[in-house]
């Protein structure tokens, strides 16, 4: 690996190799801001996702990882068009998604399901769980009769995990890591090639997320499905994913298969996301170092000139991370990084430094604009 | 002796024509001065309730609390409303999980602060506001002066955790409970905010009741560990020894069942099976005996009792997890 930091060659442009089966190209999507009662005029936007590149591999399972309001969900749901990007395209299959309209679309969503966070609010309390999952199947012409259905529905059922008798119950009636187990057959039911897993097992107790992990891996096993996981949970996604990019502040940051991410983070950002993630053994936890960062996460309404991370950076050099934004570029064989330094900081020759907590403006569009109730685009994304 | 010792805590609630519900069932552990005291369970466990019961924070009506709850050789529990009311904020601090709604939304951060100082400790408004802006320092909270005109919703949510700390410590209580501090905050303000609380603790030498789901947080902060599983404590030792040798098949499911960012990729996880609704009440045996791997028959007939183990340790289980051979050492 001693050679390895010369740059590689550009690798094929992604969407011409046959094994890829998403690639998601400059991809955009800016929430306007809007003030005022009758002029509804735009003072801002929110910059969620602020150009993406990346590419899933048919059969692998790519982990999406980065904290609260970085974007992460937002381009889980651009990528099905759930939310409109602003700029950029996807290309699923070798269709470009974008140039996609009504029904064209409505049936290319059939390759490409999303399992959400919150199984109690994704799934309908008034459906029961046969309703729920023979939906999908008559929206995309799969109720193929009575008798065909139900063999399917039973077939679901047992893939995932729940009793046949389940479809007659309604949510409710389930603890939380059936109800996942349920969102996770409804995505299942049509036969799709991609599944967006935005957050799928936060909103459950430990016990239970090792059972839906492992369900996961198991359906993705049997079935040659194509993962695409959103989580916060840094952990969980090293285990189940092939390859993790780290988002901050609406861009990828870092790209690299989850054992080289873990193995030799590239980017400062990376360094303290997994120094900071708490290890249940007293013994590794009383040995490391924690690279605590200062400050909070800068407003997407207002991202910092040049590199995003520049604020809260303790590798931060004096020249270009505050005028230029670095490109996600290849540092080492597979492993991509957005750092100017990241060569000098790998070899040590530039040692981390003290960082003055900036104040993070929750306003942060101009000081002039009089504070009319939190925007609900900013709070949200900024909770 | 302990700062604080409790003593078969249970909090029983009833609600008219419905089976009463034993949330906290003979909860007992003690605190010493400065030590950190961890509380580890999932949700249903009863961790947050015995924090409101040490509290006296739990509503009069509808909610039974036996035991006892020793603060300094007083009973909390015997306390008038009135009396508990100065001890809250004064000897005791109490830190939330969710800063936004504990926190008064239309009262400024500042005021907020200083309300405990003018109350506990007679401060004038004057004095207080500049305590308060060395306690917002104190906390990490940068340009305290004007954070102090400011409200809740102005910060971030890592700065608003801040503040209901420094509010937590502003009297410089001896015993801090946090319940669940970090779980609304990202990884990297959860750090933050866990450094803060270490060294607290040591620079004040405020002893602290940590409650937490998470057992990473446990293995970096506490010095005991109780494991609560439906109410009751299973398992408790000190954190080398429980994360070294977890001796209860709850805990030791747990801990195999949770990804490590250390440990070689690739392999499955070994979840428990079930879930909480699959509790049998402790009356009729181990409540969790029907998610239990090493179960046995007596399990689901005979209640197990709290064992000594020796070295510290308590545990609750007829069939325990064997501890591991003393590792063999490899050429």
């Amino acid at each position: 690996m001693s050679t390895a930091v010369t740059p590689q060659p550009e690798t094929p442009r992604p969407d011409t190799t046959a094994d890829t089966l998403v690639t998601v190209e400059g991809i955009k999507v800016h929430f306007p801001i809007k003030r005022g009662v009758i002029l509804d005029r735009t003072v801002g936007h929110v910059y969620a996702v602020d150009g993406v590149d990346l590419s899933v591999r048919r059969g692998e399972t790519y982990g999406l990882v980065g904290e609260s309001g970085c974007g992460k969900s937002t381009l889980g749901r651009a990528v099905l068009r759930l939310t409109e990007p602003t700029a950029g395209r996807v290309v699923f299959d070798g269709t470009d998604l974008s140039s996609l309209k009504g029904e064209e679309l409505r049936r290319m969503r059939r390759r490409m399901q999303m399992v959400f966070q919150d199984p109690m609010s994704s799934l309908d309390p008034r459906q029961s769980v046969e309703s729920i999952l023979v939906e999908g199947l008559r929206a995309h012409d799969l109720d193929k009769g009575r008798e065909a259905t139900g063999k399917r529905l039973r077939t679901l059922l047992s893939a995932v995990g729940l009793p046949t008798t389940s479809l007659r119950k309604y949510p409710h009636e389930f603890s939380g890591g059936q109800r996942q187990r349920i969102g996770i057959a409804r995505a299942l039911a049509v036969e799709p090639d991609l599944i967006i897993a935005d957050e799928p097992v936060s909103a459950l107790d430990v016990s239970v997320q090792a059972q839906v992990v492992n369900l996961l891996e198991e359906l993705q096993d049997e079935f040659g499905l194509t993962y695409l996981v959103i989580a916060h949970d840094l952990a969980v996604v090293r285990h189940i994913s092939d390859r993790v990019g780290v988002m901050y502040l609406g861009g990828l940051v870092e790209e690299a298969t989850s054992d080289d991410l873990y193995a030799e983070p590239l980017h400062p950002y990376t360094r303290a996301l997994l120094s900071a993630i708490p290890v249940p053994d007293p013994l590794v936890e009383d040995r490391r170092e924690r690279i605590l960062l200062t400050g909070d996460l800068p407003s997407p309404a207002n991202p910092p000139k040049g590199c995003r991370f520049h604020t809260r950076c303790p590798w931060k050099q004096a020249t270009r991370c505050d005028t230029e934004r670095p490109e996600l570029r290849e540092v080492l064989p597979g492993h991509k990084v957005a750092c100017h330094w990241a060569e000098d900081i790998r070899a040590g020759r530039i040692r981390p430094h003290e960082v003055e907590a900036v104040l993070v403006e929750e306003e942060g569009i101009s000081p002039d604009v009089p504070l009319v109730g939190p925007a609900s685009v900013t709070e949200a994304l900024n909770p | 002796m302990p700062l604080l010792e409790v003593r078969d805590l249970t909090v029983v609630f009833e609600r008219k024509g419905e089976q009463p519900f034993t949330a906290v069932d003979h909860v007992s552990f003690d605190v010493e001065p400065g030590q950190t005291v961890g509380l580890v369970g999932e949700s249903g466990c009863g961790k947050s309730v015995t924090s409101l019961a040490i509290m006296g924070l739990l509503p009069k009506r509808g909610a039974r609390i036996s035991g006892s709850v020793q603060y300094e050789g007083v009973n909390l529990l015997s306390l008038s409303d009135r009396e508990m009311r100065d001890r809250r904020g004064r000897d005791l601090g109490m830190v939330f999980q969710d800063p936004l709604s504990s926190l008064n939304p239309v009262i400024p951060i500042g005021l907020q602060v200083t309300e405990v100082l003018e109350r506990h400790r007679d401060m004038p408004r004057k004095k207080a506001m500049v305590e308060a802006a060395e306690l917002l320092d104190k906390v990490g909270i940068p340009d305290p002066n004007r954070r102090l005109t400011e409200y809740p919703h102005q910060l971030s949510g890592g700065m608003r955790q801040r503040a209901l700390i420094a509010i937590a410590l502003a009297c410089r209580p001896r015993l801090l409970i946090a319940d669940e501090p970090t779980t609304a905050l990202d990884v990297t303000i959860q750090a933050q905010i866990l450094a803060l609380l270490k060294e607290l603790v040591r620079d004040m030498g405020t002893a602290l009741v940590m409650i937490t789901h998470d057992l990473g947080v446990v293995a970096g902060l506490c010095d005991e560990v109780n494991v609560l599983y439906a109410g009751r404590v299973v398992e408790k030792a000190q954190r080398h020894e429980l994360f070294a040798a977890p001796r209860h098949p709850y805990t030791h499911g747990l801990l195999s069942s949770i990804p490590r960012l250390d440990a070689p990729r690739g392999e499955r996880l070994n979840p428990i099976r079930g879930s909480v609704s699959d509790n049998i009440p402790w009356t009729e045996g181990c409540a969790f005996a029907p998610r239990c791997p090493n179960k046995l028959d007596v399990c689901v007939r005979v209640t197990p009792e709290q064992e000594d183990i020796g070295g510290g340790r308590l545990l609750r289980c007829h069939n325990p997890v064997k501890p591991p051979v003393a590792e063999e050492v490899s050429v």
